[in-house]
């Protein structure tokens, strides 16, 4: 079976572009050129030369040796939160932003939820110079004031969305409805692999250098290209679809995804789509989906303001529903021990999204000889409130 | 042909009138048909509310989170609706977004749709090409006529593609914008209508988006076939109640 997208835009019965006939141009244009754009030779050569003196990478592949003597197996951690702006956003947003010069755009729009992909949009804006106008949830700027502050000194524009929960979900609502007011100069850098097709596959290829570098950096420690596991924490699932990029038709690597259970499964307030969700249309995207019995989208929770997503990119629902990947669910308190324990094992204070794909080691056995490699999305930092607030520090 | 069908091959300029099910008041959705058409109203759309309306400005968003706290459903709305043709005649339009009509089940969907009497939808984010593969038949089969939006930015040969997979009208979209974003026309919106009368389409084209009073009504209708008004008139239905209907359309047709 194929993972990767089709010609039409889908992974397998997921994905498409269920959008507005106002978005449509704009959207098409991307669809007819980014391939083309993002293979040609001097985009290459600009995006692999800024990953490198701008971003920092190649990021490290760590050992993390006490974890895995903890847990009797050889854990890796690609270190994501070592990347400028402090997490793999930055991947992604350097590869719109050169696109979106390419195509003759002036003007820079986002979404965000923690701040995370605003910070890392509004950095690349100022690294080009172009106008960054970044919506996010009123709630969301009361709950993620240091990164508004941030955005504020990148010379962005934070927009409150006012809309519905005024949250991540609002915010991407504002975010497309400003591109369909605004369809010439204007694009919509999307921060995950969410969206109408080509945005998922799009995302996808930018975030794909993880995997890309994985395959270097293990043949190196170990000999060998590929790990027994990949590990990934998911909410819309930018930094998944990036450690999974190169092993995703490869059936000896297994794919295990990482859930906010939030609360509870079954407490109301969770944000594990692949338990929760059914198929639904999202942001363009026929995807699994959060929703009451009547469609409408409801409002998800996790402790982690980058995983409280209703719905998951359309190419993880297709890895949950074909079986290709192992899906767990990890509470906000099973997340934060492990976000504890890695900082005290390993010296790393993880971002909480991280966190919780740290938490499957509690949750999941794996052999003595095993491989994992587990995607160190973000530093903690930005979430030392919630830290503090939860230990009582 | 359906009720939409005939009326649009009436030798007169068309108005229409979208409102959200739901709102104001829960079961304002019949009383709110009825006013419409004893007013002269040509045929309405009636919103299905969706918590997510990508494609809506803040008026219509604001009543369908509003019809949605009140109560709405799918399985309302047909409710509502079961007798609506026991006293109204003019044709009627479900305007909503996909999701709730995928969730509810589109065949079973487009078949009750056909039991009430309604004539025609208009799923913004419906993409013509899964509309042509997938439910194109199905609509057939209930009659229904399906309604594509266009915009400023659609290409000549994507609206003559959309013009072959009609069979009513062209929601023409007045400016590239959301709903209830702009007060009149300029004149490159006017080159807009002038350049799609010209295509000589097989279906009519009705202009939305924008029209908000007496001017901007005679504007559209002076470039196409009729005008849909949608966030003014929730404004003043939120202003003045189901008592405002009669004045509002008054103005707007100035008799």
């Amino acid at each position: 079976m194929n993972y990767n997208v089709d010609e039409k835009g889908y992974y397998g019965e997921f994905g498409g572009a269920y959008i507005p006939e106002m978005l449509y141009p704009n959207v098409e244009e991307l669809r007819q050129q980014y391939l083309q754009i993002t293979a040609e030779e001097s985009f290459q050569k600009e995006f692999r030369q800024l990953l490198k003196d701008y971003v920092g990478r190649p990021t490290p592949l760590y050992f993390a040796k006490r974890l895995s003597e903890k847990y009797n197996t050889k854990i890796y951690l690609k270190r994501e939160d070592l990347c400028h702006t402090g997490a793999h956003k930055v991947n992604n947003t350097i590869g719109q932003i050169l696109l979106a010069k390419r195509l003759g755009k002036t003007r820079i729009i986002a979404e965000t939820g923690a701040g995370q992909h605003g910070v890392a949009t509004a950095t690349v804006c100022a690294l080009m110079g172009l106008e960054c106008i970044v919506y996010m949830g009123e709630i969301d700027i009361k709950r993620q004031a240091p990164n508004v502050a941030r955005m504020k000194m990148l010379g962005a524009k934070v927009i409150p969305a006012i809309s519905g929960s005024k949250t991540l979900k609002d915010a991407t609502n504002e975010a497309i409805r400003d591109w369909i007011n605004n369809p010439i100069d204007t694009h919509y850098i999307i921060g995950s692999v969410v969206g109408p097709h080509p945005y998922p596959d799009m995302v996808a290829r930018f975030q794909s250098v993880i995997s890309e570098e994985v395959k270097k950096q293990l043949l190196e420690k170990e000999n060998r290209e590929n790990p027994d596991y990949v590990v990934a924490c998911v909410g819309g699932g930018s930094n998944a679809a990036g450690i999974y990029y190169h092993y995703l038709n490869n059936p000896k690597v297994g794919i295990i995804a990482v859930e906010a259970a939030g609360k509870g499964i079954d407490s109301g307030e969770s944000a594990a789509t692949s338990k929760l969700g059914r198929m639904g249309i999202i942001h363009g995207s026929k995807t699994l989906l959060m929703q009451t019995p009547d469609g409408q989208i409801t409002e998800p929770y996790s402790i982690s303001a980058g995983l409280d997503y209703p719905g998951v990119g359309p190419m993880h629902a297709h890895l949950y529903t074909s079986g290709r990947g192992e899906f767990i669910s990890i509470t906000d308190d099973d997340a934060m021990k492990a976000g504890m324990e890695l900082s005290q094992l390993e010296g790393i204070i993880p971002a909480i999204e991280s966190s919780h794909a740290l938490a499957i080691f509690k949750e999941r056995r794996f052999k003595k000889e095993d491989i994992i490699v587990l995607n160190l999305s973000g530093r903690g930092d930005k979430d030392l409130n919630t830290y503090i607030n939860y230990f009582k520090l | 042909m359906n009720r939409l069908q005939k009326t649009l091959q009436l030798d007169k300029k068309l108005l229409s009138i979208y409102f959200t099910a739901g709102y104001p008041n829960l079961n304002d959705t019949v009383s709110i048909i009825q006013e419409l058409e004893k007013n002269g109203v040509d045929f309405i759309e009636i919103g299905l509310p969706f918590s997510d309306p990508l494609a809506d400005g803040p008026t219509i968003q604001a009543s369908s989170t509003q019809a949605l706290k009140n109560g709405m459903t799918t399985a309302l709305l047909f409710d509502q609706l079961k007798d609506i043709r026991k006293t109204v005649q003019i044709p009627l339009i479900i305007m909503g977004y996909f999701n709730p009509i995928l969730q509810y089940g589109v065949e079973k969907f487009c078949k009750r749709c056909q039991e009430i009497g309604i004539d025609a939808l208009i799923l913004p984010d419906l993409p013509l090409e899964e509309y042509k593969t997938l439910y194109k038949a199905t609509f057939e089969k209930y009659n229904l006529s399906n309604i594509f939006l266009i915009t400023p930015q659609t290409s000549t040969e994507r609206i003559k593609v959309i013009d072959s997979n009609s069979s009513a009208f062209i929601y023409m979209v007045s400016s590239a914008s959301t709903t209830g974003s702009q007060n009149g026309f300029s004149g490159k919106q006017t080159d807009y209508f002038k350049r799609i009368a010209k295509l000589k389409l097989k279906n009519p084209q009705i202009i939305g988006f924008g029209i908000s009073n007496h001017e901007t009504f005679q504007t559209a209708i002076s470039n196409a076939k009729g005008a849909i008004i949608g966030s003014a008139f929730i404004k003043i239905i939120i202003k003045e109640g189901i008592a405002g209907i009669s004045s509002f359309i008054k103005s707007i047709r100035n008799f």
